[in-house]
């Protein structure tokens, strides 16, 4: 059993509480290094997305499990961070770096002309813009609560994808933009280099620093007491307004960031990549890694971008080796083969993917709601109380409906 | 000038009159109870205080300021806390955080320097928490700081409803049935607290009661409501004996 | 003029179709406060049924429809037992995931049994017109308006006349005090998702002459049901007829009147500036905690 002893106010603050974690979370960075040098280009590649997704997870951990507000429309943030970064590097603005870039206006009296703005390259724009909007977003978001709220996040998504589509100026429509390699203060990063790879953990690295600094400070105590009874945090003396409007905000920058990054390894953007249905994916990131931590939003992006590698897996390899193991097993060859001809119908049988997800978002609810994460949780329990561990420790209560309505 | 003044306010919900023209004054350093019938009104007024209620008519005034349109958010800030009678803590946090919750009001960092968590951050976090532990000790609730809250029993989730007003540092604390649901022993604690309150910490109290032994123990000055309206108003002993208010509530 | 009319009847029986989805998801919200993402899908699966009992089994148009409802009733019973029971009481967001899973669910299954193609029932609507002047107005969707009329004002006084109807009211409000009064909670929650099964089979089975029964079907109109329930206020029968209504007129108008693009935007905006004025929707309660 392991018990921490502590002596000064500082060890709560503190982001590694003690030196096995440290010890723990070195070596993960360490394999995470590693990594590309190791696996396979498409594995690396595969990697790459896990970290995006994580980026995303994490934003909408500090939204919705956080400060409470459902979202279902991260996606459409994500197409703003992407569809910036592609029209920035239209106008020759690099990725990192500083200078000046002109935007073509044709404003009513003034007629035609240019806006000249600085910038510290589109990734920060990207980021910003996609923070502004996500603060706009906030203000009509302050008096929905719930399921509203929810409806009103995906026709928020609904209709910018359909700007998207009909603003041909600005974003080519459904035709898409192309979107080129990567250049930051004069070095070129192609996305399929291990640099690219590097940038995207950093990036993930570096968001979740921040966000665990903002959770342990007044603003984050102030999204938690905000989800948790907003007549409390009304009496002490939160601002509800003007910290919904910065949660939001916040989440729509991080989410933006990601969206360049997005941007980039796709190489190729169009408004129908950016659907409910991604919105769903980011849910689903946060939901199976278990909204209690920002290990599920890492825990959960793994899993998402896996499923694909594993269906993958699943269509050409099990088949076969189901036979094998009937074989095997002595049940005769026949057998074997209408075993693994039933298996092959199946597993290549369009829409497997979505009944596998189906699936697995209903059987992560119904048996794991703490996720992941709970489950990785209840594991180090597990191990921490050894031999001493209670099997009902986890034991869910039978829960009754509650109406929400009233907060 | 007094230190607290409700003048001639009104709280209507359509045909329901909740508060019908309530005039009071609070002095500085005193412990004011308001009692009553349930439905008297009396939790709407500290609503109205908390500026959760607009008031129909009249206004509140705490020093020199009128704070009958303020948003209810400037209330803490301005050294007004309350308690809730049904338990308004954050269920899924720590006593801890609740308790830091309380500090909020006296927040100076702003946003991106919590981002990157600099020295100014990490010592008014030491700060914040310096001063919850005083309260901590105060209250006795060391034993619970890392519980989470949805776990701890009846008469601690009180305790730490009291610690969490306490944080804020408040000149003027509204407490709203502070024994309901408590035994005779955690009422004791409660009334003993209560005067630490006024004595140690210099802390004006505004309290609604129902239970008139800790009422006779620890008030100044008390008020009786009926129906939303003013029965009498004066020294325990005075408002006991009055007749309206034998009648209404107290019995013979 | 005429065009305008066509228009209106056109818009109010996608508008019917789109309210009697939303029907389906208020009564799941009335009685056990759980937001079903799922019930365009069972929109689906009901015309699905029905094509099974129509076109595959022969029984005809009269005894199909009736025992795809009836099917999807107990299916819907299935769904309740297997998948919300155990998680009810859960925060909402889970739940509503957890039917989003269901509905991916739903529709790949879907399109595994039956295939990905368009699917026709025979139909005693197909091809009828009533003629009134010079107006045309077709069978098809005629029935989608006469038969919803007639389910909403039917649950409508079920649940606020019989005690059924309290009950279930009850048990969305608070379900340990409702099995406290006596309430048989469960059969109830049993029969209220069969009811909306059935109600979205019938929306399912009224719909197949007008757009075809394939597996995208459900999404694509579950997606456009939920601004309407929200938009008459989720928890109000009335409500979600009217906003189904609404939001299929305007989006039906859009569609004539407004360049492309607009008709799929539209009901969204339209959406948003009400939620911006009213948060409850147009028919909801405002409900504030008492503190």
């Amino acid at each position: 059993m392991q018990f921490f002893f502590k002596t000064t106010y500082d060890q709560d603050l503190r982001l590694i509480q003690h030196r096995g974690q440290l010890i723990a979370y070195l070596l993960l960075l360490g394999a995470l290094a590693a990594a590309p040098l190791l696996l396979s280009s498409y594995l690396q590649s595969q990697f790459v997305f896990v970290f995006i997704y994580a980026i995303v997870g994490v934003a909408l951990m500090i939204l919705t499990g956080f400060t409470g507000q459902g979202s279902l429309g991260h996606a459409a943030f994500l197409a703003i961070g992407a569809y910036t970064t592609a029209y920035l590097q239209s106008k020759g603005v690099p990725f990192a770096g500083a200078g000046l870039f002109a935007l073509d206006l044709n404003l009513p009296w003034l007629g035609p002309g240019k806006l000249w703005l600085p910038h510290l390259g589109y990734f920060l724009w990207a980021g910003l813009l996609t923070g502004i909007i996500g603060a706009i977003v906030g203000f009509p978001a302050l008096r929905l609560h719930g399921i509203y709220l929810l409806i009103a996040t995906i026709s928020f998504a609904f209709i910018v994808e359909e700007i998207l589509a009909r603003w041909e100026s600005v974003t080519h429509g459904n035709e898409g933009l192309r979107v080129r390699a990567l250049q930051a203060w004069g070095v070129e990063i192609p996305t399929n280099q291990v640099s690219f790879y590097y940038l995207c953990l950093a990036v993930l690295v570096l968001v979740i620093i921040g966000t665990l600094n903002l959770m342990r400070s007044p603003t984050g105590r102030a999204f938690i007491a905000i989800r948790d009874s907003e007549t409390a945090a009304k009496s002490m003396g939160i601002d509800i307004a003007a910290y919904k409007v910065k949660s939001f905000a916040i989440s729509a920058a991080i989410t933006g960031l990601a969206g360049s990054l997005y941007a980039h390894k796709l190489s190729f953007i169009s408004p129908e990549m950016f659907t409910l249905l991604l919105s769903i994916e980011f849910v689903m990131v946060i939901i199976i890694g278990g909204a209690i931590g920002l290990h599920g939003a890492v825990l959960g992006a793994i899993f998402i971008v896996m499923v694909d590698p594993l269906l993958t897996w699943v269509k050409d390899d099990v088949p076969s080796l189901a036979a094998g193991i009937a074989n095997v097993l002595g049940l005769g060859a026949g057998r074997a083969q209408a075993l693994e001809q039933s298996l092959n119908s199946i597993a290549s049988a369009a829409g497997l993917k979505g009944a596998i997800y189906g699936v697995i978002i209903m059987l992560f609810i119904l048996f794991e709601p703490m996720g992941l994460y709970g489950r990785w949780l209840k594991i180090k329990l597990f191990f921490q109380l050894f031999p001493l561990y209670k099997r009902a420790s986890f034991k869910r209560q039978k829960t009754y409906v509650k109406t929400e309505r009233n907060r | 000038m007094s230190f607290f003044r409700v003048d001639g306010v009104s709280l209507q919900f359509g045909g329901l009159k909740a508060v019908d023209n309530v005039s009071f004054a609070v002095n500085e350093g005193e412990i004011f109870t308001i009692i009553g019938p349930n439905g008297a009104g009396k939790t709407s007024i500290f609503n109205l205080i908390s500026r959760l209620y607009d008031p129909s008519a009249g206004h509140l005034y705490f020093g020199d300021r009128d704070i009958t349109a303020l948003p209810a958010h400037t209330i803490a800030k301005m050294g007004i806390a309350r308690t809730f009678q049904n338990i308004e803590l954050f269920e899924n946090a720590t006593l801890l955080a609740n308790l830091l919750v309380g500090r909020h009001c006296h927040t100076r960092t702003r946003l991106w320097q919590e981002l990157l968590f600099l020295p100014t951050v990490k010592r008014a976090e030491r700060q914040h928490r310096a001063k919850v532990e005083e309260v901590i000790d105060l209250l006795e609730l060391q034993a619970y700081r890392e519980k989470i809250i949805s776990g701890l029993p009846y008469g601690v989730r009180k305790v730490t409803e009291l610690a969490r007003a306490l944080c804020s540092e408040p000149k003027l604390i509204l407490l709203d049935e502070p024994s309901s649901g408590l035994n005779v022993e955690e009422t004791d604690d409660m009334s003993f607290w209560i005067r630490d309150i006024k004595n140690e910490l210099g802390i004006t109290v505004l309290m609604v009661e129902h239970d008139m032994t800790l009422v006779n123990r620890v008030s100044d000055r008390v008020l009786a409501l009926n129906y939303g309206r003013v029965l009498a108003s004066g020294t325990p002993a005075e408002v006991q004996s009055h007749p309206d208010v034998i009648a209404a509530y107290l019995g013979t | 003029m005429l065009d305008f009319i066509q228009q209106l009847v056109s818009g109010i029986a996608l508008g019917c179709v789109y309210g009697l989805i939303a029907l389906g998801f208020v009564l799941i919200y009335k009685a056990t406060e759980v937001v079903n993402f799922a019930q365009g899908d069972l929109m689906m699966l009901g015309g699905f049924f029905a094509y099974t009992f129509i076109s595959l089994l022969g029984l005809g148009y009269w005894w199909g429809f009736l025992l795809a409802v009836l099917s999807m009733g107990l299916f819907g019973m299935l769904i309740e037992r297997l998948l919300v029971r155990p998680i009810l009481g859960y925060p909402q967001f889970a739940i509503v995931m957890a039917t989003i899973g269901l509905g991916y669910f739903l529709r790949s299954a879907a399109g595994m049994i039956w295939g990905t193609d368009d699917l026709k029932i025979d139909n005693p609507f197909a091809s009828g017109v009533i003629r009134i002047g010079n107006l045309v107005l077709a069978h098809d969707k005629l029935s989608v308006i006469v038969a919803t009329l007639i389910l909403c004002a039917t649950l409508y006084l079920f649940f606020n006349q019989t005690r059924l109807g309290t009950a279930m009211r009850a048990t969305s409000e608070n379900m340990l005090a409702a099995y406290y009064m006596g309430i048989p909670v469960k059969r109830v929650v049993s029969l209220i998702w069969a009811i909306s099964a059935m109600v979205a089979a019938c929306a399912g089975v009224l719909l197949a002459p007008i757009t075809f029964i394939h597996t995208n079907v459900g999404l694509a109109l579950g997606l456009k049901a939920f601004p309407a329930a929200v938009l008459g206020g989720f928890g109000s029968i009335p409500g979600a007829l009217a906003g189904g209504v609404i939001i299929g007129v305007i989006e039906t108008m859009a569609g004539f009147y407004l360049p492309a693009g607009w008709k799929d935007v539209a009901p969204y905006l339209v959406l948003l500036g009400v939620l911006l004025l009213r948060p409850e929707g147009l028919f909801g309660m405002v409900a504030r905690k008492k503190v």
